[in-house]
């Protein structure tokens, strides 16, 4: 029993993982799967290794492949940081919220979770499209003449991912904000805190860990994020999930892919482990 | 002018016409929905006092204590600190500072951090800062552990940094909420006497929350006892004790034997009570104030109870038979549970003043038999 979640570990994340770090160190071939082996019997006793280097240091000359990284991480860390804008108010409200209400207030944060993210997304392309619901409320009454571009631009590429994210950045913030002891803002009042002050100087600060947890949660698969650049932001979203779509199945170049793959891996190991090192630090109750 | 607490009063400003009240709580009221938490509250707390909010859970004194600090606002009625009416005035900006019963001590900060926070935030000069933490430090001689956080720090020691807090800013007003309910025994009776010298050492008024009559006995100059959102009464320990003027504080303040009955006698000077409770008449040396054969009710404390195997001297009056039923040996003093005629049983206790005491045993007929001056008359 106890070895199942090693198990579980080894079959759905270490073999597919050694998997693509194998073809990401292959040659492409017109063949099928498009690679060649690592492995070859050459002559009747000798098994040759044939390590290709080839598709990492393709990645480092094409000046596409950093731009894409380099962007996914811009578009990830903006993200987080207007998830973090709009979520802490809401898990602060939730978190201060009467008992009953705070149920209610929590179920709504998890209620898109029932519908698929997909379908989620094409709602949002019905509401930001140029004949969309915003557009046709904003004319009706008269705010615009002429419908705004929304639809297909980096913003609502942002809204997409914000939007879809950020339950993932309330429900760990609310976890901790749970917990706080309330009387501490009132001891800071009572010596001599404005509100606001006292937020700034106590609940910030013991709230540090779940704005971590949060950020992350958000940050760590925002950098690879496909579906939503892909369908919001229109074919100018160099987001590296995309290249990566673009790699395997319009080119198949199959290594190449992989080799982008491990790279993005390699980028978010860090944060991974930071993420970790702040979960464990939360859960042994030190702040 | 000033007065040191622990019962010993020496200069009872409260009985000063011409004092000037340094709290003057003018008929606060606060409810909650449908539920009144404090009724109609006037109190009047002088300068230098240590001034002692009795009562059970739920009696509203922390509510009451909360309005002091501006945590809460009267629903009617207001409060004047220092002769200032603090209605609408926040906590940030009261003359007065706290001392929470969970301490709320800042978990990411610490000991000096904590200490030095009001200081901070009144953005006083950091050698001041760091001189007056580490002078308040040694005051509660906590200075060996100025950089500890407070989850390294015992329940006791927590308490020391939580007072030093709630100090280091010099208020002229400190409200305590049950600042020993966290400590064991031992501890909360050596702290309550370094806490009186603290007052006394600084003259700061101190308003204290508690549950612990025994606590409430030991730290303050007045205590006002507190039932269902209302004071009901007011005065020193020994007023409190001696002088109770309900049933309810009587039993609340130390323990008590209550003998319902009417007044067979009612002279100035004297009231005889007959109880059926009782079995026999109680004969008081002093006169009250009711209608004639109006119920009252004689309260005797279990020390003012004498116990003899033979009969005492004297009348009919103030003397009872009754059998032993239980006996508790504390060392200091034994107590013993008389089962009257009637059924009723009398708490006694006595003094062991002699290692080889005349020998009460179990199931013993005794004689209880009291003063004329020690029953106190209470009509309601």
């Amino acid at each position: 029993m106890v070895a199942l979640p090693y198990l579980w570990l080894l079959l759905f994340f270490v073999v597919p993982f050694v998997i693509v770090l194998k073809i990401s160190f292959s040659d492409v071939a017109l063949a099928i799967p498009p690679y060649k082996p690592l492995l070859e019997w050459v002559g009747k006793n000798s098994l040759a290794i044939k390590l290709n280097f080839d598709n990492y240091a393709f990645l480092f000359t094409d000046s596409l492949y950093l731009h894409a990284f380099a962007n996914s991480i811009k578009v990830a860390f903006l993200s987080t940081l207007m998830c973090l804008i709009i979520g802490y108010p809401m898990a602060y409200g939730i978190a201060r919220a009467r008992p009953a209400v705070r149920n209610v207030l929590l179920l709504l944060v998890i209620l898109p979770f029932w519908t698929s993210l997909l379908l989620r997304v094409y709602a949002w392309i019905g509401l930001l499209k140029a004949n969309g619901v915003i557009n046709n409320v904003l004319m009706s009454l008269g705010v615009i003449h002429e419908p705004l571009t929304m639809l297909y631009t980096p913003f609502a590429m942002y809204v997409g991912i914000v939007y879809s994210y950020l339950p993932f950045l309330i429900l760990p913030l609310y976890a901790n904000l749970e917990k706080m002891d309330w009387q501490l803002l009132e001891a800071a009042e009572d010596l001599g805190c404005r509100p606001w002050q006292a937020f700034y100087k106590i609940t910030l600060p013991l709230s540090r860990n779940g704005i971590l947890a949060g950020s992350m949660l958000v940050f760590i698969p925002a950098v690879g994020e496909f579906v939503i650049p892909a369908l919001l932001g229109g074919p100018n979203a160099l987001m590296i999930g995309r290249v990566l779509w673009d790699e395997f199945f319009s080119n198949r170049a199959w290594p190449v892919a992989s080799a982008v793959a491990i790279l993005l891996l390699l980028l978010l190991v860090p944060f991974m482990m930071w993420y970790q090192s702040v979960q464990a630090r939360e859960s042994a109750g030190a702040r | 002018m000033t007065a040191s607490a622990g019962g010993v009063v020496k200069a009872q400003t409260w009985n000063d016409p011409s004092a000037r009240p340094y709290v003057e709580v003018e008929r606060v009221s606060k409810s909650f929905g449908d539920f009144t938490a404090v009724k109609d509250v006037s109190l009047k707390v002088y300068k230098g006092e240590i001034f002692c909010l009795l009562g059970a859970s739920g009696c509203g004194k922390t509510t009451l204590l909360r309005m002091l600090g501006g945590f809460e606002t009267p629903s009617s009625g207001r409060i004047l600190i220092d002769g200032e009416d603090m209605t609408g005035v926040p906590p940030y900006e009261r003359p007065v500072n706290m001392m929470f019963q969970s301490y709320a001590l800042f978990p990411h900060m610490n000991v000096e951090q904590n200490v030095g926070f009001g200081l901070k935030q009144d953005r006083l000069p950091k050698a001041q800062i760091q001189e007056r933490v580490a002078t308040m430090l040694d005051l509660v001689k906590m200075g060996d552990y100025a950089q500890r956080k407070p989850h390294q720090l015992s329940g006791g020691q927590r308490q020391r940094v939580a007072l030093a807090r709630s100090l280091v800013k010099r208020p002229k007003l400190l409200l305590l909420d049950e600042p020993l309910g966290a400590l064991d025994k031992k501890l909360r009776e050596h702290t309550q006497f370094e806490l009186i010298s603290l007052q006394d050492k600084l003259g700061v008024t101190f308003i204290v929350v508690t549950h612990d009559q025994e606590e409430a006995m030991t730290l303050a100059s007045r205590i006002g006892v507190m039932n269902h959102g209302e004071i009901v009464q007011a005065g020193t320990p020994s007023e409190i004790y001696e002088f109770p003027n309900s049933r309810f504080v009587a039993d609340f303040v130390g323990s008590v034997n209550m003998f319902e009955g009417s007044l067979i006698e009612d002279e100035p000077d004297y009231v005889r009570i007959g109880s059926a409770e009782l079995g026999g008449t109680i004969y008081v040396s002093h006169g009250i104030s009711a209608p004639p054969g109006a119920t009252v009710w004689a309260a005797l404390r279990p020390e003012k109870v004498f116990m003899s195997i033979s009969a005492p001297a004297g009348g009919a009056d103030n003397v009872v038979r009754g059998n032993v039923q239980d006996i508790a040996y504390l060392g200091d003093l034994s107590i013993y549970l008389v089962r009257l005629a009637t059924g009723k049983v009398v708490r006694v206790t006595q003094p062991n003043t002699s290692r080889h005491a005349e020998a009460i045993g179990w199931d013993q007929q005794v004689y209880l038999s009291w003063d004329a001056t020690s029953p106190v008359v209470v009509t309601r």
